[in-house]
């Protein structure tokens, strides 16, 4: 590798200065262990050392650690943010592995071996062979209800729950329905009640996937975990049950009945349209042919 | 008949400061017992140590739990124990914000214990939660309000009614009038006479206030300085005192 910086290395930003994925060897050990343990004990979230990244908290720093510790350089990375391929935050953490792993990267969630993501789970089903990894802003389901750290964890071991529903039944009183539509509680295997981090609601039924579910709260460091095919169960009553909802549209752009939307207000007179929110799955779409009804015909993007 | 409770020599010590020492009695079924004593007296200490919020460091105390009959409740592990603490025990708190959730409504405030132990049908809950509010005399309309906008009588009302759903057998009270005005204390205390009668509850009554546990209390315990100094029946014990103490604090009372 030709360094342009070779007499200057104080500016020379090439991967050489990095170790693997940024994180020393030593850190990336210690977060693979907590995530075998993760992976061991399904939904349990498991503390770890957390450390300082290049970037601030809020902004993925627990999905970047748990990516750099499952990362090889023979791994292809896939970043989305909110479904999106092309937001800042996807972007930059893409070039942030880009620059310190040298790994390829792709938009194709197919393609991918790693997809990092913050808000969604990409629409195409993912393969035994991809793991997910999440960026979560709090990993205690229970914290908005209960905010002492030392109770909840004694809810965990001792499995009471009663109080996660407590939480769903003032869904219901206020609004006449479980209102609550993204970060919904799950039960994993019959034991852990776990947050699924701010993804939609839309989603929960997809996290009995085949492909490894990696959660990282690097503020509040802690990395929890789903192997595959493991059970997934929204909670809910039996008189109001689990509804995974969307926007009630197809997408605009390619037609898609059956995908997350996001809904994109237009002009000042409230003019909108519901795009899907997963990108690669909206333009692999109207590569072969949908086409929607604000839509037009798929081309190359000159830019 | 077995007692529901059988307390042996409960001691509790802060360092080398005595919070209770040396208390030991039964509690039958259905029957109603006061403890009684000025502030530091050891009371709270002993009822905490009792409901299982704080380990005594001597003693047992057995509890006629429905599937195993007798068993000691401070050596059992947490989850049995916790688990009794919301089916066949209750606690009322001195302030209702210590036994309420402040920022959940009513309804969910009394139908948390039903949720505890399983029930999964918001219907179901929630007429539960109507009914018992209907008894502890909420209006049904306040169902969905929360307890920040009750009044201070109310809140201690709610607090009865969410620990009364699941149909304990066994009440701990720790100063369940304190705060009150004296008519709103009046109409807790005949509330709390009907369904400790309609219910056939037990309940332990920690107070300071000797009307309450005249009402209320078959049975009187009085401690000072974390020793029991006299027990026996309410009216006996408050209408010929045998112990110094004792005829102090009736004495003390302000006759109106």
């Amino acid at each position: 590798m030709a360094l342009s910086g070779e007499n200057r290395p104080y500016l020379d930003h090439s991967m050489a200065d990095y170790n693997f994925a940024y994180l020393d060897e030593q850190t990336k050990r210690m977060i693979r262990r907590a995530i075998l343990k993760g992976l061991a004990i399904p939904g349990y979230q498991v503390p770890f050392a957390s450390r300082e990244m290049p970037m601030p908290y809020g902004w993925g720093t627990g999905g970047v650690q748990v990516t750099a510790a499952a990362l090889t350089p023979d791994d292809t990375l896939k970043v989305i943010d909110q479904g999106a391929d092309d937001t800042t935050n996807a972007v930059s953490i893409r070039k942030f592995f880009e620059k310190t792993a040298g790994v390829a990267t792709t938009e194709e969630t197919g393609q991918a071996s790693v997809i990092q993501t913050r808000h969604r789970i990409p629409e195409e089903d993912l393969r035994e062979d991809q793991i997910l990894v999440y960026q979560v802003p709090i990993p205690e389901p229970l914290r908005f209800l209960e905010p002492s750290e030392v109770e909840t964890r004694k809810m965990h071991s001792l499995e009471e729950y009663g109080l996660m529903h407590v939480k769903l039944y003032e869904d219901i009183s206020r609004h006449g329905a479980i209102a609550t539509a993204y970060a919904y509680p799950v039960k994993v295997e019959g034991r852990y009640v776990m947050d699924p981090s701010p993804i939609p609601k839309f989603d929960n039924p997809k996290m009995e996937m085949a492909a490894i579910q990696l959660f990282g709260a690097g503020r509040e460091q802690r990395i929890y975990a789903v192997p595959p095919h493991t059970q997934v169960v929204s909670l809910d009553f039996d008189d109001y049950p689990f509804e995974a909802s969307k926007a009630d549209a197809p997408c605009d752009l390619c037609g898609a009945e059956d995908s997350y939307l996001d809904e994109v207000i237009m002009d000042d007179a409230g003019t909108r349209m519901f795009v899907c929110s997963d990108t690669d799955y909206c333009t692999g779409r109207r590569k072969a042919g949908h086409i929607g009804a604000q839509g037009t015909a798929f081309e190359e993007d000159a830019a | 008949m077995t007692p529901l409770l059988k307390v042996q020599n409960i001691q509790k010590l802060y360092g080398k400061r005595i919070g209770c020492t040396d208390v030991s009695f039964d509690l039958y079924p259905g029957e109603v017992m006061g403890i009684v004593g000025e502030s530091g007296s050891g009371k709270s200490t002993l009822l905490n140590c009792l409901a299982g919020h704080l380990a005594p460091d001597a003693g047992e105390v057995m509890f006629d739990t429905r599937a195993e009959g007798m068993k000691d409740t401070v050596t059992m592990s947490e989850p049995e124990r916790r688990m009794l603490s919301r089916t066949d025990w209750a606690f009322v708190h001195q302030h209702a914000r210590d036994g309420l959730r402040m920022n959940v409504s009513a309804g969910g405030n009394v139908g948390e214990r039903l949720m505890a132990v399983g029930a999964r049908h918001y219907g179901d809950i929630r007429d539960q939660a109507i009914d018992w509010l209907g008894r502890v005399e909420i209006q049904e309309s306040r169902v969905d309000d929360r307890p920040t906008q009750f009044s201070g009588g109310m809140q201690q009302r709610l607090q009865i009614a969410r620990n009364l759903v699941t149909g304990p057998r066994l009440v701990f009270m720790d100063e369940p009038t304190g705060g009150l005005d004296v008519s709103v204390q009046a109409r807790l205390l005949d509330l709390l006479r009907g369904l400790v009668r309609e219910m056939g509850l037990s309940a332990i009554i920690v107070t300071h206030d000797l009307a309450v546990v005249r009402l209320l209390a078959d049975r009187l315990m009085v401690m000072k300085d974390g020793h029991v100094v006299e027990t026996g029946l309410t009216d006996q014990v408050l209408d010929d005192p045998q112990h110094a103490y004792t005829q102090l604090l009736v004495s003390s009372v302000l006759q109106v």
